[in-house]
């Protein structure tokens, strides 16, 4: 269980500097596929930074299984929404997968096996030996989830991943994710600013708000699996759900706008 | 398993600028044009004694001077003096610009500590350099070795510094999300981002190593193309003199078309471009 515990996350600078976040306590159970959710200027990406270990929180803990985090863990893998940067231009697609795995002692045909299956897994067992300049934005960012797959990784942390891939790539992601989820179990955690993606994707939305960020609500996502683009988009809960998250978010920017006025 | 594939778009067109085809005709032949017109112009100049023959001897001399050196015993040795030098200069002072560059770049309190001596140094001629390096180490070829690596060390130092730290910050945290080590690291994330400062380097640092040979052939008296030149001079073979020179300019060019060539090739391999 990935347990956060009254999080708080100030950055430094003049009066004080900017809180990112402030007093945030969520858990996220083993296997669950967890969507933070928020209007931008929330400090979703913050959050995210804190629990993979890239960023220290100001105050509050964050736990894996009850072992507190204070630096990146080892069983997590995190994907960028900026595939661009974070896969490596000049080396090929396998071996961009192949690197987080070299330190585990593994030998060299073990990890070409990994190598092979994850890419199967998200389809592109053909483009092994491109490079990923070669390669559309979709099949980059699946390269960068093969590389997290391939990895093993007990929590799978993702940022806005698929925010910077046309509609229909999207679309086929947000399935391959199902799909990989499916089939690992792994827990996911998962920011994004799409509504109609959160809902799809998640058992549980948290709908966090502007900074000062704490979580304002988390809304259980009981639609069954396995869900389909058209079919459970088209059910009548689908429907009630995304109102309810979209809802209070407008409700939230809305306060805000008038607060500020 | 295999996605469903719905109509995808089309994979984008890699964001890299097409190479550079090979030059037309004109990209060739109209250097050579020029390069024809200027050796004529200065053949007409110095026949009709507007300028000085003696100290412009007219360009065909020139050429006939080089052919004679050409066939001679001792050019080709002349010639490997100073290349080897020159050669040896970039191999120390490149690797050890970038690794001193590297440290530097990533451990800031040395940087800080350095910087003062580094800024003292740098703006410092090497040819001033010149009667300490022959007071210690004398006027072997070992000083104008000396001198070149100097000179060139800092324009590799510099880049060597500012590359270390232009890792994107997406590459980092994707090197600390998955736990590379600081070897993994530097090897994978900071060196690919040093590649592009440090052929721009390499290329600054041909030049100068090259003049300082030259330079220190000349003023030190080693043997090698700056000695022939001076030798010349002093002898009143104004047509020698200018063959040497020719054979430095030609040298430079030749060595600057393979470094930038070498460049191109490990770039297009590595797909850098794009990032740069």
């Amino acid at each position: 269980m990935l347990l956060i515990t009254d999080l708080e996350k100030t950055y430094p600078g003049p009066n004080g500097g900017f809180t990112a976040v402030r007093g945030m306590s969520f858990a996220v159970q083993d296997g669950e596929m967890f969507t933070i959710v928020g209007p931008s200027g929330a400090g979703k990406t913050t959050l995210l930074r804190c629990i993979a270990g890239l960023s220290a929180p100001t105050a509050g803990t964050i736990s894996i299984d009850g072992v507190p985090i204070d630096g990146p863990p080892r069983e997590f893998a995190v994907v960028f929404q900026d595939y661009a940067r974070s896969l490596m231009p000049w080396m090929s697609v396998a071996r961009n997968v192949e690197l987080p795995l070299v330190k585990h002692g593994s030998d060299a045909r073990s990890r070409r096996r990994a190598v092979e299956q994850a890419l199967a897994e998200v389809g592109l067992a053909d483009a092994a030996h491109k490079k990923p300049f070669q390669l559309s934005g979709g099949m980059q960012q699946r390269v960068a989830i093969a590389r997290a797959i391939a990895y093993r990784p007990k929590v799978l942390i993702m940022d806005e991943p698929f925010a910077s891939v046309d509609a229909q790539t999207r679309a086929d992601l947000e399935d391959l994710l199902l799909k990989v989820r499916e089939e690992t179990g792994t827990t996911i955690v998962f920011v994004t600013h799409d509504v109609d993606e959160s809902v799809y994707l998640s058992d549980r939305v948290a709908i966090v708000t502007r900074s000062p960020s704490r979580i304002d609500r988390i809304v259980s996502i009981p639609l069954p699996h396995p869900r389909d683009q058209i079919v459970t988009k088209s059910l009548p809960e689908f429907a009630e759900l995304r109102a309810q998250v979209f809802g209070r978010i407008r409700e939230m920017v809305h306060d805000a706008a008038l607060a500020d006025a | 398993m295999v996605l469903p594939t719905l109509a995808r778009p089309a994979p984008r067109v890699p964001r890299r600028r097409p190479a550079p085809g090979r030059p037309r005709g004109g990209a060739v032949l109209l250097p050579l044009l020029a390069l024809a017109v200027a050796v004529a112009l200065q053949e007409a100049l110095t026949r009709t004694g507007v300028l000085p023959g003696s100290y412009f001897p007219p360009a065909s001399q020139t050429a006939a001077a080089l052919l004679v050196e050409l066939g001679g015993a001792t050019f080709w040795q002349t010639l490997g003096s100073t290349v080897s030098t020159w050669l040896l200069a970039l191999l120390i002072a490149v690797p050890l610009g970038t690794a001193v560059g590297t440290v530097l770049g990533l451990v800031r309190p040395v940087e800080a500590f350095l910087r003062p001596v580094v800024e003292f140094l740098r703006p410092i001629p090497s040819v001033a350099l010149i009667p300490l390096v022959v007071l210690t180490i004398g006027t072997s070829a070992r000083s104008a070795l000396f001198l070149a690596v100097f000179a060139s060390f800092w324009q590799v130092l510099v880049p060597a510094i500012a590359g270390v730290r232009s890792a994107h910050p997406i590459a980092l945290d994707t090197a600390r999300s998955y736990s590379f080590t600081l070897w993994q690291r530097l090897r994978w994330v900071q060196l690919a981002a040093m590649l592009p400062h440090l052929a721009t380097a390499t290329r600054l640092a041909t030049s100068t190593s090259l003049i300082l040979v030259v330079t220190a052939e000349i003023i030190i008296g080693i043997p090698g193309l700056g000695h022939e030149i001076t030798m010349s001079r002093s002898v009143g073979n104004a047509a020698r003199m200018y063959a040497y020179i020719v054979v430095s300019g030609v040298a430079g060019i030749v060595v600057n078309a393979v470094v930038k060539r070498l460049e191109r090739a490990l770039f297009v391999s590595h797909g850098i471009g794009a990032q740069a």
